[in-house]
């Protein structure tokens, strides 16, 4: 199966209680005005509650500000589903990024066949982002499981956060082969950095003394370049 | 007091029975009067919004009649002729205007004659509510005086001078003396002779009734009741949309009313992000409210109805055959808005304030006609001071959330904190970031903030802020807060 088969559709699970899912999504949407065009996003009522809701000048900081973002608040997983479904038939979005919360009952295998057929049809890339949920079936090819990691060195001051680094982990996948890695964004080359993870020493020695690894085609679209 | 620019500073308009009492005049200057009366409380006339309102009431009053025009700045004329029986006679129809326009907080000044020159006359200068007959109009105007006639200034002047103060007077003098001191017409349209026959019947005087505005309505009564009345409204909607594009119209805001047989009926809104006269789109917006619908015993009448229209021109299709992309954003907003309600769909909304909560708020995004731009590539326009970037969250919490301080340092944020029933250590931290209260707008006590961007152990950074300062007289001891992630 080419990869163009594949539904543009993503999913990542994470905690509420940090960024680091939203960190590592908004990331990989930051693709440097490849596609212009606002971003919907759908957030449910407890994904709201327990998490926030987007903030414009912090995501404008991160992916560059040409892109403004539309939001839904949906009552709940149904409805966010339903906004999502229509927000992909939508070809001036650029994105669609799907916050739910746990593990709604509208939101089974059906649920997200629907979704990847939708957006394999109008080529509009879904961003499904389950908070504080529990892994189940989904027709995602990507599945990516986000957890934040020690940021890297802050040059300025050494007491001060860095660069924020993720643990990304793609945990199922249709296209590569699944593998754990560090993520890091970077926002001058708009793409990720995926490295491999240091297996000694303390995290945040920065990303010039980690071992590299075999530099891989990595194909799918997406702003991904590995170390 | 309203006061209109004059030639030499403002002068009165308009004034009320106290002013008048006080001595103001209307055509006299502010300034004179403001030496007689110092207290008198003067606001600027809008005269083009009493047009409006004049001829928005011109239609109105087309209840008693179907023939009505505004009438100068300040009077209406109405054609009763064959609609007077309908409310029981003259007098009672009289009687029921002023109930209405009591009703709408208006005095009015009501006469009723044969022709529109006495009808003026009277109403201005007669007795209230005089009704006066063909056969009785020349002993009703004659004790009037000469201004009742609508004539100009200068005119008046002229014939006050002759000593003739009344109608009457006017009455008595020959025909072809009057038309060879005045003239009978041609361009003295205002001449005596020629208002004094238009008063009194003997050359005729059309009033010119302005068309009611374009409604956009389509009314589908059907023969039998129906059940489900969705078959019907692709016709009365493409009728509808036909009308406005025959216009250059787009609706904004569409009304379906329902007419049950046993006399309910059933109202159904939708609103668009921008005018559209799509009958597809427009039919699919007012989709929702079938699924709830309690059709009693079945419908008899459909209405749909462009309550408001906005110009809409021509858009031409792309080659491609695929709509512009800005109208395919309204679709979305106006599909979602329509299902989920106008509050769920959202877009940013920026305002002038370092607060960081103030700073962009979330509001509807099917209210923001003027500000098109915040969704359109390019985002926000710069303009004006723009302040330093700030490092700032992508996720703020919905309201600041307590935490409680474990182990705290005289200096920088707690060591040890608790948040959702979780202990966490810092690791490492950045700050403070002072925000002050926008003291303009907050009460007196509020407290400044320092915000820090920390960092946990195990990732996970957060941006908290203590509130107050130990010690400002503003309360107790600071109390610690987190308010967003950072990525």
């Amino acid at each position: 199966m080419s990869d163009h088969a594949l539904p543009p559709f993503t999913e990542a699970f994470s905690q509420t209680r940090d960024g680091s899912g939203t960190g590592l999504v908004l990331a990989q949407l930051d693709q440097s005005a490849r596609r212009a065009g606002p971003i919907l996003w759908v957030q449910d009522r407890l994904a709201a509650r327990e998490g926030g809701l987007p903030y414009g000048p912090g995501i404008r900081a991160l992916i560059g500000d040409h892109r403004p973002i539309l939001r839904v608040a949906a009552r709940d997983g149904a409805e966010a589903l339903w906004a999502m479904e229509e927000g992909l038939e939508c070809k001036a979005l650029s994105a669609v990024i799907g916050e739910v919360w746990g593990n709604p009952k509208a939101l089974d295998f059906t649920a997200t066949k629907r979704l990847g057929l939708r957006a394999r049809r109008h080529r509009v890339p879904l961003w499904l982002l389950r908070q504080d949920g529990a892994v189940d079936l989904s027709i995602a090819p990507d599945r990516w499981r986000v957890t934040p990691l020690a940021s890297g060195i802050n040059t300025l001051d050494p007491r001060a956060p860095g660069r924020a680094r993720w643990g990304a982990e793609l945990f199922r996948s249709r296209r590569h082969a699944p593998g754990e890695w560090v993520a890091e964004h970077d926002r001058a080359a708009h793409c990720v950095d995926l490295a491999a993870p240091l297996r000694d020493g303390a995290v945040g020695t920065g990303r010039s003394q980690s071992p590299h690894t075999t530099p891989r085609a990595v194909g799918g679209g997406g702003p991904i370049r590995r170390l | 007091m309203l006061a209109a620019e004059g030639r030499h500073g403002p002068v009165i308009h308009a004034a009320n029975d106290t002013a008048i009492a006080a001595g103001a005049a209307r055509g006299a200057r502010v300034v004179d009067i403001r030496a007689l009366c110092p207290e008198l409380l003067v606001a600027p006339a809008d005269l083009a919004g009493d047009a409006a309102a004049l001829t928005r009431l011109t239609l109105w009053s087309r209840r008693w009649c179907p023939w009505s025009a505004s009438d100068g700045s300040d009077g209406m004329v109405l054609d009763t002729t064959g609609s007077a029986h309908l409310w029981g006679g003259e007098a009672a129809m009289l009687a029921d205007m002023h109930t209405r326009f009591a009703t709408l907080g208006q005095t009015a000044r009501l006469a009723c004659a044969p022709t529109h020159g006495a009808a003026w006359a009277l109403a201005r200068h007669g007795a209230p509510d005089t009704i006066c007959t063909p056969d009785t109009l020349p002993d009703t105007l004659a004790p009037l005086p000469i201004a009742a006639l609508r004539l100009d200034g200068e005119t008046r002047l002229v014939l006050h001078r002759l000593g003739l103060k009344r109608i009457g007077d006017l009455m008595a003098i020959p025909r072809a003396t009057l038309a060879r001191r005045f003239g009978q017409d041609g361009k003295h349209l205002a001449t005596p002779l020629r208002r004094l026959d238009q008063a009194l019947g003997h050359l005729p005087e059309p009033v010119v009734s302005p068309p009611p505005p374009q409604r956009y309505r389509h009314v589908k009564r059907l023969a039998e009741p129906v059940m489900d009345p969705q078959p019907w409204l692709p016709d009365a909607m493409a009728a509808l949309c036909a009308d406005l594009t025959r216009e250059g119209q787009g609706a904004r805001h569409l009304r379906l009313d329902l007419f049950r047989v046993d006399g309910h009926a059933s109202r159904f809104d939708a609103r668009t992000a921008r005018p559209s006269r799509d009958p597809a789109h427009l039919l699919r917006l007012l989709q929702k409210h079938f699924e709830t619908l309690d059709a009693g015993f079945g419908f008899d009448t459909i209405t749909v109805e462009a309550a408001r229209v906005e110009p809409l021109s021509e858009a031409q299709m792309r080659l491609n055959r695929e709509a512009d992309s800005a109208v395919a954003l309204a679709t979305l907003v106006d599909r979602l808005s329509a299902r989920m309600g106008a509050a769920s769909v959202q877009s940013p909304a920026p305002r002038e304030s370092h607060i960081p909560e103030r700073a962009e708020t979330w509001a509807p995004a099917i209210a923001k006609t003027g500000r098109a731009d915040l969704l359109a590539p390019g985002g926000l326009g710069g303009g004006g001071l723009v302040a330093p970037p700030r490092e700032r969250p992508i996720r703020l919490l919905q309201n600041p959330e307590r935490i409680d301080v474990l182990y705290a340092v005289p200096e920088g944020p707690p060591i040890r904190f608790k948040w959702r029933r979780k202990p966490y250590s810092i690791a490492r931290h950045q700050g403070p970031e002072r925000i002050a209260p926008e003291w303009w707008r907050e009460r007196a006590t509020a407290r400044l903030r320092d915000y820090y961007k920390v960092e946990v152990e195990g990732g996970g950074r957060y941006w908290l802020f203590r509130e107050g300062l130990a010690g400002d007289g503003r309360g107790g001891p600071p109390d610690w807060f987190l308010h967003g992630l950072f990525p």
